[in-house]
């Protein structure tokens, strides 16, 4: 019950505030002070819309190639391989039954099969032709080891153990190649989020110079306003409103178009399957889906664009206000 | 309210073009600011509603010592000082409702609040029938009126007008002074700057005369 109190005392403010803010949207049925086809649209909306579009492919490549690499990482981590290097004198088969013994007593461990003489040989026949007789040839033998995900083994232990019992016997858990993965993986979202933060870079300083231009054709706005008492930020908040309106316009045309291209592709690669170029674009990204994850940042990624031009102009504004002589903002 | 002690101004390293004022603009005072074109009447009135700054001297307004005035005070004062410019700084986007009210509007007062205050005063002014027309459509002495009533509209304690009378014809200059000398009896102190002898003349208002640069008062 207490919670449930404080929850609303909580919203109340924030309910009242909206409702006020509504109230006073509905009642104003005046003209804004500063006119809408005074503040250049058209080419800043579509600015934005292609910045937002470039951001929006940009966090859709980072989210792929995580999730593609998790993706990856798990299924690599959920099993391990034992490699025994035959040495003069080993009894293979002891050594994967004993190997194998090993690997069931220990806790976390799901199953471990060897592999068998035949999928073995079908492993080695591009190599060394359809006719291999594995007795004849030192050919290390595998035991795959698959992990319980939610209660792994302890490796350093398992591999001590292993090696106790059969001394060839050579565990790897695909550290190094996991490692190497999440590098690149990691790599690709740095840089990606490189790319994202100066796209947003850039568009901040288009609305900067929009905002410039458009203090500049309303001067004598600017003007009046000053002269009838108006503080700076009531003028920002004039420019403001426009700019948020620009920024969510073209936020949404560039958001909407990456999520439609992304969407595409996903049915597209979904429905060819069979084909060898969307084979290939399965193979490195699986589905090309790019999840809710994806959506939702460039959902995300729409709303912070449209805020930061709201902000960004408000910030040109009060910046231009404060560089005008402060008893002189009418006239030079 | 206004007070210049011993004010000058140059434009950049010109000379000056107002020197030596000494003067105070008192609380419900009326008086015309005079002299010929070019004598420096814009320039002083820039200088009484906090435009432009006196190159020497010291300016007190509302109380406030001017040099010592910083950028977010200047708001509040300038809500107490209307302005009537020459060339009346209409919007011509907004109408006369909206551009009489924007004053209010800029104070943050939601229009229920002020509707039939702006509506009063622009009927005051004689512009009843005007209320929704756009400055474009307006001749100079709807505008002129339309430019007074923004300046009166939050009853301000000092009313500056430059020229207020400049773009109409003598009836509508006589209207327009018995509307000053009506807000005058209110309680607003009123500056009305002017080269018409015959508006002056009409009345027996302490006279501000600028002259090659410098100020004399007749009482």
């Amino acid at each position: 019950m207490q919670s449930t109190t404080d929850y609303s005392a909580f919203l109340q403010p924030a309910f009242a505030r909206a409702r006020d803010l509504l109230e006073r949207r509905k009642t104003e049925r005046q003209a804004p002070i500063v006119p809408s086809s005074s503040v250049s649209g058209r080419a800043l909306v579509i600015t934005v819309a292609i910045m937002t579009f470039l951001a929006s492919l940009t966090v859709g490549a980072v989210t792929l190639v995580s999730e593609t690499a998790a993706e990856w990482q798990n299924d690599i981590s959920r099993e391990i391989t034992v490699q025994i290097i035959p040495r003069e004198g080993l009894d293979m088969d002891a050594a994967l039954a004993s190997v194998e013994e090993v690997a069931r007593r220990t806790s976390g461990v799901a199953a471990a099969t060897r592999l068998t003489d035949a999928a073995t040989s079908r492993l080695l026949e591009p190599w060394l032709g359809a006719e291999l007789e594995l007795t004849e040839l030192p050919v290390p033998r595998l035991v795959v080891i698959s992990i319980d995900g939610d209660d792994p083994p302890n490796f350093d232990a398992l591999r001590t153990e292993l090696q106790a019992a059969v001394p060839q016997a050579e565990l790897d858990d695909h550290r190094a190649w996991v490692s190497r993965l999440v590098a690149m993986a990691n790599a690709m979202i740095l840089t990606g989020s490189g790319v994202l933060v100066l796209v947003l870079v850039a568009t901040a300083l288009t609305v900067v110079f929009a905002t410039r231009g458009a203090m500049a054709g309303n001067r004598q706005i600017v003007e009046v306003l000053h002269f009838v008492g108006a503080r700076s930020e009531f003028i920002a908040e004039q420019f403001q409103r426009h700019f948020l309106r620009i920024g969510l316009v073209g936020a949404m045309a560039g958001g909407g178009c990456a999520i439609g291209l992304f969407w595409g592709m996903g049915l597209w690669t979904a429905s060819n399957q069979a084909r060898p170029e969307a084979d290939q674009i399965s193979a490195l990204f699986g589905s090309f889906a790019i999840g809710w994850v994806g959506y939702l940042g460039v959902g995300v990624l729409i709303f912070f664009v449209g805020f930061l031009t709201a902000f960004t102009s408000r910030f040109t504004v009060l910046k231009q206000l404060s560089l005008i002589d402060m008893l002189s903002p009418v006239e030079n | 309210m206004i007070r210049f002690d011993n004010v000058g101004l140059r434009y950049d390293a010109g000379e000056e073009i107002l020197r030596d004022l000494t003067f105070e603009i008192r609380k419900q005072s009326f008086q015309f600011l005079t002299g010929p074109s070019g004598a420096g009447k814009t320039s002083l009135l820039r200088m009484l509603f906090l435009a432009l700054r006196p190159t020497r001297g010291s300016i007190s307004v509302l109380g406030r010592d001017v040099a010592t005035l910083s950028r977010r005070d200047l708001p509040s004062i300038r809500r107490r000082i209307g302005i009537v410019f020459q060339d009346f700084r209409l919007l011509d986007h907004l109408t006369t409702f909206e551009n009489v009210a924007l004053p209010l509007r800029v104070r943050g007062r939601s229009e229920e609040s002020y509707r039939q205050d702006v509506v009063d005063l622009i009927e005051w002014v004689g512009l009843g029938a005007r209320m929704n027309a756009s400055p474009v459509t307006m001749s100079g002495g709807e505008k002129q009126r339309a430019a007074i009533a923004r300046a009166l509209i939050d009853q301000p304690d000092i009313l500056l007008a430059d020229e207020p009378t400049g773009n109409v014809d003598p009836p509508m200059a006589r209207r327009l002074l018995r509307l000053f000398l009506e807000l005058n009896r209110t309680g607003t102190a009123v500056v009305i700057a002017t080269h018409d002898f015959g508006l002056m003349d009409q009345i027996g208002a302490r006279r501000l005369m600028l002259g090659e640069g410098r100020l004399a008062i007749h009482d």
